[in-house]
């Protein structure tokens, strides 16, 4: 039964810099990075030590709670440098592609005959199972638990991201593969969506239920697609998928080779010539990040993802795990004389309190990383549930999470959502709240006290 | 730039220090920090707290220069001095320098001592328990003025002042944390420990108690009147302004109050900058429209004789509620306080519609002291919460059904 959602609540951040739809072939990277906390809440077991040849898709750690769930290498090479951090936790493992890239065999499969369980293995010998997420938690999905539905959104509205129908275009074989695959592990439906106008190969899926999405940010957020889809209720589990990991697993499937391509945009307003490049999971962001030049080299954030919900990886950092979007913008450390009072005609205002946004909807935005204020309480109310298209009241949701209040954020929906459902509520926060952080550390003690 | 540079270093120095939060209040005052997004979304949003509080601020300042010029024009009128106005809002009897020299010498030490003895508190509260001075008391600093009368004693202002920051905001944990609006705790306590300054017919007009303590004192001089239209009403006695005057505000009253015009153009400011809730303001208009109706009812269905002594402000048109006393003022600027008021978008009809009620019931029933709105306003400032429990609980009503028609 498809369903067409149409979303009015919410806010578009437009923003200078959106990537031209050309792609290149990045520049190749020497080191690989894989950073254990793209995985929230896995505590890494090392398989390959340093020093040690992998292949392409041979694990580099497995997870602590799980020793099935296996965490590949994107790359063949050799493990230079397992960084850690204070009380010898492992920040990142580092890998020196090889020049001939050598790829692990698993197997040529056939979907159609495989089931359930053999799609599982299949998946977790070959270190694609980190692509499942779960929800509730927005953690890598739980392998001994059935999943009710699956999900894909197809539609992006997040700033500057890359766009699904374009990275994905050609792939159609390697999606239909995997999304078959995902069907059999679930006895509920696979869920795509994708844009109402939207000419997305997932359009031409077979196996799945598609369903035409519109309005704006975060109407892309598969949160906002489930809840009026077939919403989390406590003790359901789903698992999502974004739609760039469909072509990895489906590869997997079709050649037998961990493939960890990937089409990532960059853009931002500090970039010259945002475009798409052909890269690599892992990949040193400065192999793509100087390919055209950046303005104002000393004063830019570089960010692994969108800028809302994305990672600071700074200049010599790698791209994230889950991430197919690079944004470069000022990092506007300065001061601004009586910024708080003079009316501002270059920043993005859900109010009308001399600032003049709402006179032009169509304009694109450099913002930069300042935070246009300094952190309060929580004052100002009624403003959040515009841009919160869900049926869950957003302040008290925080305010139970901040408290630490279980029973309130069981009952006020806290299964139904993640961090980046409330990237919009941080972004106009007047009181400069840390939203996202705020939701992590409530789900990472519902995940800790119910499970 | 030297200045910011310089401002720069010296924060540096601070930081850390104890007098790091008053010189942050001070530096941020003149300059956005320099800070930058460490979690969650990189970009924010143009709006600040500040911003938001400075907004208020901005629809209130017609209010307080017409009230100064009120302030003189009252006196000035009162003592036989002057015209009463003639020609509507820009009357030239009105807007006179010698009208405006006596509200800058009664009201300008009323604003410097609310901001001086409140931002005092709170530098001092912020330095102790070493968190950043918070905005909220710009508004309330601005606030208090506006809604005592023009005589009240500078003393009785700062101690008033200093109990309302100390027990009504800042023991909850400072702004935000609130229970009751502080300005309204502030005119309370005045209210309750200084009765005889706050209500009667002598407190309202510049120089009527000082005239009446003369005549006492046994001085031959004709008595100053400054009865308010409330407290005509509520004695029953006959009414000697017009609709447009009280609309306009040439009316006795707290200093900001009495310009129904003035509070309407802010209201609608406040609406249009999305910065007030439109939903708190309508829905107490409803409220208080719906009482005056009831009212109005009960004196024409007889139920109700002329010698009662509540006929008077019961029979007064409904509509005429809206635009005497405080009633505007109070819904317009202090019923819509985020933090005292309902949370939730349902919540706030409701919590507004009964603001708007209980202000005209307790306006009708009480004519010792016929202004109802602001014991309205702290009534449901302490229902607030509750009436939000209900519309949440309505939500996760919803939610558990769902999970109930699952499961069956």
């Amino acid at each position: 039964m498809s369903k067409d959602i149409r979303i009015r609540k919410g806010l578009d951040i437009k923003l200078v810099g959106e990537a031209e739809k050309v792609t290149v072939d990045a520049t190749k990277s020497n080191v690989y990075a894989i950073k254990p906390s793209d995985f929230h809440g896995i505590v890494p077991k090392v398989v390959a030590k340093q020093g040690t040849e992998v292949k392409a898709g041979e694990p580099l750690f497995y997870s602590k709670s799980n020793e099935r769930m296996l965490f590949p290498s994107p790359v063949s090479g050799e493990i230079v440098e397992i960084v850690r951090g204070a009380k010898r936790k492992i920040l990142a493992f580092k890998i020196l592609g090889d020049k001939e890239q050598k790829y692990a065999d698993f197997g040529i499969k056939d979907v159609n005959s495989m089931n359930g369980d053999a799609v599982k293995t299949h998946l977790l010998e070959s270190g694609c199972w980190p692509f499942i997420k779960q929800r509730p938690y927005d953690v890598i999905a739980n392998p001994d638990v059935a999943p009710k539905a699956i999900f894909i959104s197809g539609y992006t509205t997040a700033p500057l991201a890359a766009d699904s129908d374009y990275v994905l275009a050609g792939k159609e074989k390697e999606l239909q593969t995997a999304v078959t695959a995902l069907s059999k592990l679930t006895e509920g439906e696979v869920h795509v969506s994708i844009g109402k106008n939207a000419n997305s190969p997932l359009g031409a899926l077979n196996n799945v239920t598609k369903h035409s999405v519109s309005g704006p940010h975060p109407a892309g957020n598969v949160s906002v697609q489930i809840a009026n889809i077939d919403p989390i209720n406590k003790g359901e589990t789903v698992w999502v998928v974004n739609p760039q990991d469909l072509i990895i697993i489906g590869e997997l499937l079709l050649t037998g080779k961990f493939n960890a391509e990937r089409i990532v945009a960059l853009g931002g307003s500090s970039v010259k010539k945002p475009k798409y490049f052909k890269t690599k999971i892992g990949s040193e962001v400065s192999s793509i990040v100087y390919d055209s030049g950046v303005n104002d080299e000393s004063n830019i954030r570089v960010i692994s993802g969108d800028v809302l919900t994305g990672e600071n990886v700074k200049p010599d950092g790698y791209l994230g795990y889950y991430h197919n979007t690079i944004t470069v913008i000022p990092e506007g450390d300065d001061y601004e004389f009586f910024g708080w009072n003079k009316p501002v005609f270059n920043k993005i205002s859900p109010s009308r309190a001399l600032t003049f946004s709402w006179l032009f909807p169509n304009k694109k935005y450099e913002l930069t990383a300042n935070t246009n204020g300094e952190h309060r309480a929580f004052v100002v109310t009624g403003s959040y549930e515009n841009v919160f298209p869900l049926d869950i009241y957003p302040l008290q949701l925080l305010k139970a999470c901040a408290v630490n209040d279980l029973d309130a954020m069981e009952q006020l929906g806290m299964y139904e959502v993640a961090p980046e459902d409330f990237a919009l509520t941080e972004f106009i926060c007047v009181s400069k709240q840390p939203h996202q952080e705020i939701i992590r550390e409530g789900l990472d003690l519902m995940l800790k006290e119910i499970g | 730039m030297g200045l910011k540079d310089k401002l720069h270093k010296l924060k540096l120095k601070y930081k850390d220090k104890k007098m790091a939060p008053a010189f942050n209040a001070i530096h941020t005052f003149l300059y956005l920090p320099n800070e930058t997004t460490h979690s969650g979304s990189h970009v924010r949003g143009a709006d600040d707290l500040k911003r938001t509080m400075n907004t208020v601020i901005m629809a209130l300042l017609p209010c307080l220069v017409f009230g100064m010029f009120n302030a003189g024009y009252q006196h000035h009128l009162a003592a036989g001095e002057i015209e009463a106005v003639t020609n509507g809002f820009f009357s030239s009897e009105f807007w006179t320098l010698d009208n405006l020299i006596v509200g800058l010498w009664k009201v300008l030490p009323l604003v410097i001592i609310s901001y001086g003895v409140g931002l005092g508190v709170e530098f001092l509260f912020a330095v102790i328990k070493k968190h950043e001075v918070e905005e909220g008391y710009l508004v309330t600093g601005m606030l208090v003025p506006l809604i005592v009368p023009i005589d009240t004693p500078l003393w009785m202002l700062a101690i008033a002042v200093i109990f309302g920051v100390v027990i009504g905001k800042e023991v909850f944990g400072g702004t935000g944390m609130n229970i009751l609006n502080p300005a309204l705790t502030i005119r309370a306590f005045l209210f309750f420990a200084y009765p005889t300054w706050m209500s009667g017919d002598k407190v309202w007009v510049h120089g009527a108690v000082e005239r009446a303590n003369e005549i006492a004192g046994g001085a031959q001089l004709d008595a100053i009147s400054g009865e308010t239209v409330l407290g005509a009403l509520a004695q029953g006695k006959e009414l000697t302004y017009s609709v447009s005057d009280m609309f306009l505000g040439f009316i006795p009253g707290s200093v900001g109050e009495t310009s129904s015009i003035l509070i309407l153009l802010g209201a609608l400011f406040l609406i249009f900058t999305k910065i007030g809730s439109w939903r708190i303001m309508l829905s107490s208009v409803i409220g208080a429209l719906v009482m005056g109706l009831i009212f109005n009812g009960v004196v024409s269905a007889n139920w109700i004789d002329e010698g009662s002594k509540f006929y008077s402000l019961m029979s007064t048109e409904f509509w005429h509620h809206l635009i005497i006393g405080g009633f505007a003022f109070g819904v317009v600027f202090m019923a819509t306080d985020p933090v005292t008021a309902s949370q939730t978008n349902k919540g706030k009809w409701i919590y507004g519609f009964l603001i708007g009620f209980i202000s005209i019931l307790i306006r009708v029933f009480n004519p010792a002291y016929p202004e109802g709105v602001m014991l309205a306003i702290l009534l449901m400032n302490v229902f607030a919460p509750t009436i939000d429990h209900y519309v949440i609980q309505g939500n996760i009503k919803k939610r558990m059904k769902r999970l109930k028609l699952k499961t069956a």
